[in-house]
């Protein structure tokens, strides 16, 4: 036997499928599509740039080889942590030309033109991304690694803007215009988001916890909740617009706390609307799933109701509710955006004036941040839950 | 009790199509909430057709979503497919984090204003739940009935074909529902990016502070996504009380 | 004829079933009997090929059974398993009609073979055929079950723990229907169980596997008289073995000839349950009547010992 596997040449391994595919659309993308868009000012269409005009011969050579390097890597080696530092490698490659091609591009002194990431960027990033993704979730890291993988980007990707490596790019230029605002609407995106969860945790659970003890409410108050669910956005934020522009105008105090019928409030009571259907639906979830042998055993060492609920029911339910609260922030986080039609503020400002203006970089001055806050609170909540379930059992 | 839900139903529906057929009808109960004379009722288009468009693209992105979400979960849960189970529900699952307004905002460069950019946020965002259900419905039939099913001699499409999906059929239309009645609310955003839709009538409210529109539009799409989830609702349970399943 | 030959399974490491060969006679009900873990079902799921062997192969009537895809091969073999797994989504008529379907039977022909079964299976065709499985009782949903399994008239049959979901009262009675549609049919039954006076009530042949291997496959009473292995006799019970040996024997192949006092007792009545009732009524002698209430002979408590000891 040993002698049989000494003398097998070792085979050409088969290629890794969806290697092959991200190989393939990567190449296509490197080779036909624009690198860059050189525009000469922020409106207009502009001139499309490859890999090799836009860069000195060294940087899109080395960048070049570093592609390649990755698509070897994706087709034939299976090792899942070599693929990820791969694509990572990859994504420093690609994001430092863009860079590089934004200082080579732009004239010394010149504000006005404007060097865009092109095509050919973002399907090599989303390949790569898609490497990396792939990479990960082969390795199933646990909780802690996913969360401190996160922390890792966040940091690498704020010390580079920091030092400004990205400062020519069209994004960035976007960016030092809109400075102030952009840290504070920023701001007030995250705190709309946060305080109208927090506020319909507040409320959602007690409303939970009635459901699960007295069953004849459920269908009825779950079923009032899906209803405001069914609303659209922004007609939830307009109809709000007019109950709470009566209110500031009847009662003084309303209107001295800042609440009237444009703005934020509006959307915070909406965005608290929206919020208490998965909240509720997931208390009761969790509840039910509580084993009754366990609250049975409770309640006969002596437990009080109050006790159960605060020391067994909850505490077990919690993963379930959590799941619940993660499905909200997401949500509430893509949904804050549209609060900015309601001058509402937050970073959808930016996305809707950009639309207005068809200025693409001011739309992605607002949707890349976005976007980046969307999926950090999905990592850290999905990580917070699993770390509780494992606990729980 | 049933007989008070149909008739909540048929009010719905008559409510519906008599607001859509004959909006200047209604126009008395919406002028307490215009202002400076402004028109009651939206005049800037047919509100049946833009109802109907609306209606149009969320059940296209709903085909599309469906197409896919049911290939990939059926493609994930054969024993060839199994290695991009977690790959594919990682990337259903991004297409749900993702809002729909930043959705709409980066494709527009790529393919235009119109009706595209909303198709394709719709189709992204209303992916999870047809897949996820999908998943759950073909991995939960009674392994005793699939043991069965390969031992009487059915070959592995047949078998997909005959038992696996009528099972999880239940499941899989629960799936499009919810993803169907997302995205009516969703797509009211497309008209931010001129997509045809109900989304006009609120934005138009909006921009000329006429709450009447506002609450035209919102009313319109809500009721759409009621009856809409309620009829799917009664389908399936139909097709579950047929097939004798649960 | 079923031969069944050095097969055996692994995986990885572990050998599930460890070179089993044996001969399975036509017409005849052969079981398998093991605990769990011994390898039993995954022995029979290499016969239908659910489970490809790693190596050793099967014959049918000559012909190997890796000749044809399995999914036809399947199509052949009837196949009947425990909980029944019938289609919730199908009529009782169509889930009968499967493999006919498959086999592209006419439309005349499956309905007729679907009416022939139910009736055999004591089901009436005009209350069952249009009912949904989950509107049966279990003993229903088990017939059913077994009625599907033959409805493409197999020439073998293997079913896998098919009682076991069922209480005593009614697997005495499927068991009981069982030796009649075999004996109606002649279909070769391969049937496995944990259950030793299941195998006994059953079987013409028992196998007894253990750890994957095959420790003996013989008639039951020479499981009983000549146990090849400790396990084997474990197995088959030290305590009650006379007990066993009895049930084994009908009333009708023992009765000596003549005439006796006594009660009757019927030809078909096993002898462990004549000596029952003697006991029990305190007489010594019986009088074994056939079905068609004709003298067949008689028995006394003596004879019926003398058949209880082993040789």
């Amino acid at each position: 036997m040993s002698v049989r596997t000494a003398l097998t040449v070792p085979r050409l391994r088969r290629l890794d499928p969806l290697g092959a595919l991200l190989a393939g659309a990567g190449a296509v993308a490197a080779v036909f599509l624009p690198f860059v868009v050189l525009k000469s000012n922020r409106i207009v269409p502009g001139d499309p740039r490859g890999l090799l005009d836009a860069l000195p011969a060294w940087g899109a050579l080395g960048c070049q080889a570093v592609l390649i390097c990755a698509a070897i890597a994706a087709l034939g080696v299976s090792n899942a942590r070599v693929r990820l530092g791969a694509a990572l490698l990859g994504v420093a490659a690609v994001a430092l030309a863009v860079a590089a091609a934004g200082d080579a591009l732009t004239p010394a002194g010149n504000k006005v033109v404007r060097v865009a990431p092109g095509a050919g960027f973002w399907v090599l990033l989303m390949c790569l991304g898609l490497m990396a993704t792939d990479a990960v979730t082969r390795m199933r890291p646990g909780p802690g690694l996913r969360v401190l993988f996160l922390a890792l980007s966040i940091v690498v990707a704020g010390l580079a803007l920091a030092h400004g490596t990205f400062d020519h790019l069209s994004v960035m230029r976007e960016y030092a215009v809109n400075a102030d605002r952009f840290a504070r609407e920023a701001r007030q995106h995250v705190w709309l988001a946060l305080g109208s969860l927090a506020a319909a945790v507040l409320v959602a659970l007690p409303i939970g916890i009635l459901c699960h003890r007295v069953p004849r409410l459920r269908s009825g108050v779950l079923g009032t909740l899906n209803v405001i669910q069914t609303i659209p956005a922004i007609a939830l934020f307009g109809i709000l617009m007019v109950p709470l522009a009566a209110l500031a105008a009847a009662v003084p105090l309303a209107a001295a706390l800042g609440i009237r019928g444009i703005g934020a409030a509006p959307a915070a009571v909406a965005l608290f609307l929206y919020s208490l259907l998965p909240i509720a639906a997931n208390t009761v979830a969790g509840l039910k799933r509580v084993p009754r042998a366990a609250v049975e055993a409770a309640r006969g060492m002596g437990m009080t109701s109050w006790q159960i609920l605060t020391g067994i029911e909850l505490i077990l339910a919690l993963p379930v509710i959590l799941t619940g609260i993660r499905i909200v922030l997401v949500q509430n986080i893509g949904m804050v955006t549209v609060a900015a039609l309601i001058g509402g503020g937050g970073l959808g400002t930016f996305v809707f004036q950009g639309i207005g203006q068809t200025a693409i970089d001011l739309v992605l001055l607002g949707a890349i941040p976005i976007v980046a806050l969307a999926f950090s609170a999905a990592v850290v909540l999905d990580a917070l839950a699993e770390v509780l379930d494992r606990a729980r059992q | 009790m049933p007989g008070m839900a149909a008739i909540l139903r048929l009010a719905a529906l008559a409510l519906l199509l008599g607001f859509l057929l004959m909006p200047q009808s209604f126009a008395p109960l919406f002028t307490p909430l215009t202002q400076y004379g402004a028109p009651p009722i939206y005049d800037q288009g047919n509100l049946l057709t833009l109802a109907l468009a609306h209606l149009g693209v969320v059940c296209c992105a709903a085909a599309a979503s469906t197409l896919v979400a049911v290939g990939l979960g059926i493609l994930v849960t054969r024993p060839s497919g199994a290695q991009f189970l977690p790959l594919s529900r990682t990337l259903v699952n991004i297409g749900q984090t993702f809002p729909p307004v930043a959705v709409l905002a980066v494709t527009v460069p790529l393919v235009g204003f119109g009706e595209k950019p909303t198709l394709i946020a719709l189709f992204a965002y209303g992916l999870l739940p047809i897949f996820e259900n999908t998943i759950v419905g073909l991995q939960t039939c009674p392994p005793q009935v699939l043991e069965a099913a390969s031992g009487m001699g059915m070959s592995a499409r047949q078998r997909l074909l005959s038992v696996e999906l009528p099972l999880a059929l239940p499941l899989i239309l629960e799936g499009i529902r919810l993803s169907l009645v997302i995205n009516v609310g969703t797509a009211t955003i497309g008209s931010t990016v001129a997509a045809k839709g109900l989304g006009e009538v609120i934005i138009a409210g909006l921009l000329s502070n006429n709450n009447a529109f506002i609450l035209q539009g919102g009313l319109v799409t809500g009721l759409m996504a009621i009856l809409l989830y309620d009829a799917l609702a009664g389908l399936e349970r139909r097709i579950c009380r047929t097939a004798h399943l649960e | 004829m079923i031969s069944v030959e050095n097969l055996s399974k692994q995986y990885g490491a572990t050998t599930v079933v460890d070179g089993v060969s044996m001969v399975i006679e036509r017409n005849s009900i052969t079981v398998i009997v093991g605990t769990s873990g011994s390898g039993k079902s995954t022995l029979l799921r290499m016969i239908n090929r659910l489970i490809e062997p790693t190596r050793g192969r099967v014959l049918i009537d000559g012909h190997d059974t890796t000749g044809e895809p399995a999914h036809l091969l399947r199509r052949r073999i009837g196949y009947a398993i425990q909980g029944h797994g019938l289609f919730p989504h199908r009529t009782v008529a169509e889930n009968i009609a499967t493999v006919p379907r498959l086999l592209g039977w006419d439309e005349a022909r499956i309905r007729a073979r679907v009416e022939e079964l139910l009736l055999v299976f004591q089901l009436d065709p005009g209350a069952y055929a249009g009912a949904f499985p989950h509107q049966l009782s279990g003993g229903q949903q088990q017939r059913v079950g077994v009625a599907r399994a033959l409805a493409a008239e197999p020439a073998v049959l293997l079913m896998d723990e098919p009682f076991g979901a069922l209480d005593p009262i009614i697997r005495a009675k499927a068991q009981d229907d069982l030796l009649d549609i075999q004996r109606r049919f002649g279909t070769t039954i391969v049937l496995v169980t944990h259950d030793m006076d299941e195998a006994f009530r059953l079987g013409d042949h028992v196998a007894v596997m253990s750890h994957g291997r095959l420790l003996q496959y013989d008639r039951p009473a020479v499981l009983l008289t000549r146990p090849a292995d400790p396990f084997v006799s474990r197995m088959t019970g030290v305590s009650d073995r006379a007990m066993r040996l009895l049930s084994l024997t009908t009333a009708g192949e023992a009765a000596l000839p003549g005439v006796s006092e006594g009660p009757a007792v019927a030809a078909a009545a096993s002898l462990r349950e004549v000596l029952s009732e003697l006991l029990w009524r305190g007489a010594d002698s019986a009088v074994v009547m056939d079905a068609d209430g004709t003298r067949r002979g008689y028995l006394t408590i003596a004879a019926i010992l003398e058949r209880g000891r082993p040789g």
